[in-house]
């Protein structure tokens, strides 16, 4: 049968109509916003009926939720929409959101990514995730309570993390009789707060989750309200996306196909990029040109902040991935020493001098804090004194790294301005930051140069400096093994010195105690004794329990790899409880003393010690002797 | 792409979970860009059940063939041995053929870092997925130990034994895919798209029948209907639907009036909302 020319009409009409929305949603943006509000403010229900009203939910898991509703539902068995976010079947056991859950909407304006921050005791550590991309946040307000101290912190967070638009949401309005003088009220809190912790803008917006209203239409209820629905408010809101204006691009990837060609690929930071711009690569401070841009498999004229690319170079210069090649103009700074705010997120705390691994941008490296300046109050802002930092609390730190790096202050940079700290035993992620100015303490403070160094006070010794540490339980032969070394070296010539754990304890560190700070202290400047005395050109013998891997490790790194050699003076702990030279054992075993290693904290045996000792199976004479022998070779 | 070159510059062994799907035809062009020009440094892996559609097999070599990606194929021989039955039980088919099956091959090639095409929009369950999702020993999912990602610096360091799954489609919906696939042109299985095939209906399911392995039973009858998938899996366990879309902007036409969620024709996800968990937990993703 042949088409009508009406139907033909249609058809066309309709392939118009495709072509037009194809093209808005080709052309449309993107918006990313993180939702917070404190257990039960409605946030499940206000997202899952606005992304129902929108017609954002397929048919089938709307017939799901209507099911669901009946049996686990909290609305007697009325549509209960919070279930349509929910995932895990833990939370749903315990009626709770455990982390950070992403959504996904969008209409043929915009699209939307949602981290939906839960609002329960762990929310600080949780809405770091969903704060740290977002553009705008909405917190939830319970029309009934007002501003509360939830309401304070969340807004408190979102500004930590640059985010310049808050849109407070005071729901259940159906619970105050849709009453224009107490939202008013509760408005007015909500824009005073957000001024006073320093966001750009903020808005608010009446609503009730369970009934609609303002979600997206205009609700009869409140003729009061003139402002935008809450989906044509996300739509058309304008959010400043705070792009750094020079071109910073941190190298993620070294391409190198063959000998002719040598890329350096990674996401644009900041600015633009085109072929024959003048560049500098950092921390070198190497300068070049741009040869290619080249996105995907084509030539570009030129990329800019966002774009995944690859660059040539038109000189043959050293650049490794975490290098940042930047505008020499304006480029980031470099240092190896910051200000920053720390966010903690794992459950043992923060230690000033334990030393992690730092990821910023594409960059990793050792890093340790050097001091915590103060904790901040999350309900005042308060600046608070603090030796560490527990889970989910925010500090203000000097932060010390091993080498130098590019970075950017993160209100000018999100990208160049935040990093992760990495636990290097546990490989968690411990803690979150944001860089704010570098210190330039290296510069200040500087190095005294030496004409007469290690190396040559070494020489007339006719030695090279080495530091030996003995680790091992109490009890298992490190002070006798290290004494019969001492005495074996002395006797061959050598010059030596021996630090002694309980000795030390009585002198440079009687200050300190066995907290785990002080253990890491104690530790540091044991290291960094026997790093002079071996500047000095002596051999150190070190005679320590040691009994983390962690301490061990940051003492081998303050050494240096070198002249460091771990000795596991190893022994089951059943013969040192016999042997027992101090009583201490049996004082452990009594409950007198705390934590006492192998009774009532751990000992980590070393992986790979560069001499390990068995010293129940060979003498201590034995012992010696091998080590002085590996000494020598 | 950003994640692509993350995972291949952090990781030792990486591999590209390839499942001939929409999904990994973007994850594949998009893994062919971010390392242009060299060759992609890593190989690309399909699970194979023995029960996909031929014309996934073939799609799936010509691809390999022109793009010079290493394919390797594996199947789980142990299943084929006790011979696994999609049609009479679906999910000891899938956790043998499918999840055991991944498992065996990322164990035997010693990947430690498996990229997949999953999203976080399919499915609730998968919205607090991470983008690189750390499986302990036995590749198991822990919800504990995940890393948060803030400012999506990821954490890629590894214990013996631990693995990741990487998502770089995880903030990508079904419409964001489609379009994508449009603009760069992108190839993907001709059963996206309708035209008419031999159907017929089983448990409510809409069928096509790709061999002879499943017998009609009495009542049942091929009907030559006009159908397309829009996902695809082992053919007894994907449903056709209905429909006139026979290019990408029919298929995006459809998909923007459409009321049904993609997974509703995968015959396996009929089970209670939970079993994606259990699922990702035991390895499935
Ligand atoms: N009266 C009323 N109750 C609401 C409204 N929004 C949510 N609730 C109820 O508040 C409770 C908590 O809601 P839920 O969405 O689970 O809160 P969440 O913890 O913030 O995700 C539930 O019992 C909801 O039914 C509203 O607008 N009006």
């Amino acid at each position: 049968m042949k088409a009508t020319s009406d139907e033909r009409a249609a058809a066309a009409g309709a392939a118009h109509a495709l072509a037009a929305r194809l093209a808005a949603l080709e052309t449309r943006d993107t918006l990313r916003f993180a939702m917070c509000g404190s257990v039960d403010d409605g946030k499940s229900t206000l997202l899952g009926r606005l992304l129902a009203e929108a017609g954002m939910i397929p048919d089938d898991r709307l017939a799901q939720m209507v099911r669901d509703s009946k049996t686990h539902g909290t609305q007697g068995g009325r549509p209960d929409y919070s279930l349509l976010l929910d995932g895990l079947e833990a939370e749903r056991e315990q009626g709770i959101t455990i982390d950070v859950a992403w959504r996904y909407f969008g209409t043929d304006k915009r699209a939307f990514i949602v981290a939906d921050c839960p609002g329960h005791a762990q929310y600080t550590r949780n809405m770091a995730s969903g704060a740290s991309n977002a553009e705008l946040g909405i917190v939830l307000v319970d029309a009934r309570a007002g501003v509360q101290t939830q309401t304070r912190r969340h807004t408190a967070i979102l500004a930590m993390f640059g985010v310049r638009r808050v849109l407070f949401a005071v729901n259940k309005l159906d619970l105050i009789d849709y009453n224009h003088a107490r939202y008013h009220a509760i408005e007015q809190e909500c824009i005073k707060l957000a001024q006073d912790l320093g966001v750009d803008a903020a808005d608010a917006i009446p609503v009730s989750a369970i009934n609609a209203d303002n979600l997206v239409a205009h609700s009869p209820k409140t003729p009061w309200y003139t402002g935008k629905p809450l989906l044509e408010y996300l739509e058309t809101v304008q959010v400043e996306r705070k792009v750094d204006e020079a071109f910073a691009l941190s190298v993620q990837w070294v391409n190198r196909p063959n000998h002719d060609f040598r890329g350096y690929a990674g996401t644009i930071t900041g600015g633009r990029v085109a072929p024959g711009n003048e560049v500098v690569v950092l921390p070198s401070g190497r300068l070049s040109r741009i040869a290619r841009v080249i996105g995907g498999d084509r030539d570009l004229e030129s990329a800019e902040a966002g774009q995944a690319v690859t660059l040539t170079l038109t000189d043959q210069i050293d650049v490794a991935r975490g290098d940042v090649i930047a505008d020499p103009a304006l480029p980031p700074d470099v240092a190896a020493q910051f200000a920053c705010h720390l966010l903690w997120l794992d459950d043992a705390a923060l230690l000033p001098g334990r030393r992690y691994l730092m990821k910023l941008a594409t960059r990793v490296l050792g890093a340790q804090v050097t001091e915590i300046k103060h904790r901040i109050d999350p309900d005042t802002q308060a600046h608070l004194a603090a030796t560490r930092l527990v889970a989910n609390e925010i500090g203000y730190c000097n932060l010390s790294l091993d080498a130098e790096v590019a970075f950017r202050p993160y209100q000018q940079d999100r990208r160049l301005g935040s990093f992760i700290l990495v636990d290097r035993e546990s490989n968690a992620t411990v803690g979150c930051g944001t860089l704010d100015f570098g210190l330039r303490r290296d510069s200040n403070v500087h190095w005294q140069q030496l004409d007469v160094d290690r190396v040559s006070r070494a020489r007339i010794k006719g030695q090279a400096p080495r530091c030996l540490w003995f680790t091992g339980l109490s009890g298992a032969g490190k002070s006798t093994i290290a004494n019969l070394v001492e005495r074996r070296l002395l006797a061959d010539g050598f010059h030596t010195i021996l630090l002694d754990g309980d000795n030390v304890r009585h002198g440079l560190n009687r200050d300190l105690g066995f907290t785990d700070s002080d253990r890491v202290e104690n530790i540091r400047r044991v290291a960094e004794v026997s790093k002079l005395m071996m500047d000095a050109g002596l051999i150190v013998l070190v005679s320590f329990i040691s009994p983390f891997r962690a301490e061990r490790r940051m003492a081998r790194d303050l050494i240096g790899e070198s002249g460091f050699m771990e000795v596991f003076v190893d022994a089951p702990l059943a013969i040192c409880e016999t042997r027992d030279v101090k009583g201490l054992y049996a004082k452990a075993r009594a409950g007198k003393i705390a934590n006492f290693t192998g009774i009532g904290s751990p000992y980590e045996a070393p992986e790979s010690p560069e001499i390990h000792l068995h010293s129940d199976r060979e003498s201590a004479a034995e012992s010696a002797a091998r080590v002085v022998k590996v000494l020598i070779d | 792409m950003r994640i692509l070159r993350e995972t291949v510059a952090a990781c030792k062994k990486p591999v590209l979970l390839y499942s001939i799907g929409k999904d990994s035809s973007v994850l594949l062009h998009l893994l062919l860009k971010a390392f242009h020009p060299a060759r992609p440094p890593l190989p690309m892996l399909h699970v194979n059940t023995t029960w996909k559609f031929r014309e996934m097999i073939e799609f799936r070599d010509r691809v390999a063939r022109e793009t010079g990606v290493k394919l390797i194929e594996h199947i789980n021989q142990d299943g084929v041995k006790q011979g696994t039955d999609p049609v009479n039980d679906a999910s000891k088919h899938t956790y043998v053929m499918k999840t055991l099956a991944l498992r065996q091959a990322l164990a035997q090639h010693g990947f430690d870092a498996a990229i997949g095409g999953a999203r976080r929009d399919e499915d609730p369950a998968r919205a607090k997925e991470r983008v690189f999702s750390l499986r302990g020993a036995g590749q198991s999912w822990e919800p504990r130990k995940q890393r948060p990602e803030p400012w999506g610096l990821f954490n890629t360091r590894l214990a013996q034994d631990e693995t990741l799954r990487v998502f770089p489609l995880s903030d990508w919906t079904e419409l964001d895919v489609w379009l994508y696939i449009r603009r760069e042109g992108i190839e993907v299985v001709p059963l996206y798209f309708a035209k008419q095939r031999q159907t017929f209906v089983r448990n409510g399911a809409l069928l096509v029948r790709d061999d002879e392995r499943v017998p009609l039973e009495p009542g049942e009858k091929l009907v030559p209907k006009t159908v397309r998938f829009r996902t695809l899996g082992c053919w007894p366990l994907t449903a056709a639907v209905e429909s006139d879309a026979a290019d990408l902007d029919g298929i995006i036409a459809e998909m923007l009036d459409t009321r049904q969620s993609e997974r509703a024709g995968r015959v396996i996800d009929r089970d209670p909302a939970d079993s994606m968990e259990r699922k990702k937990r035991e390895g499935y993703f």
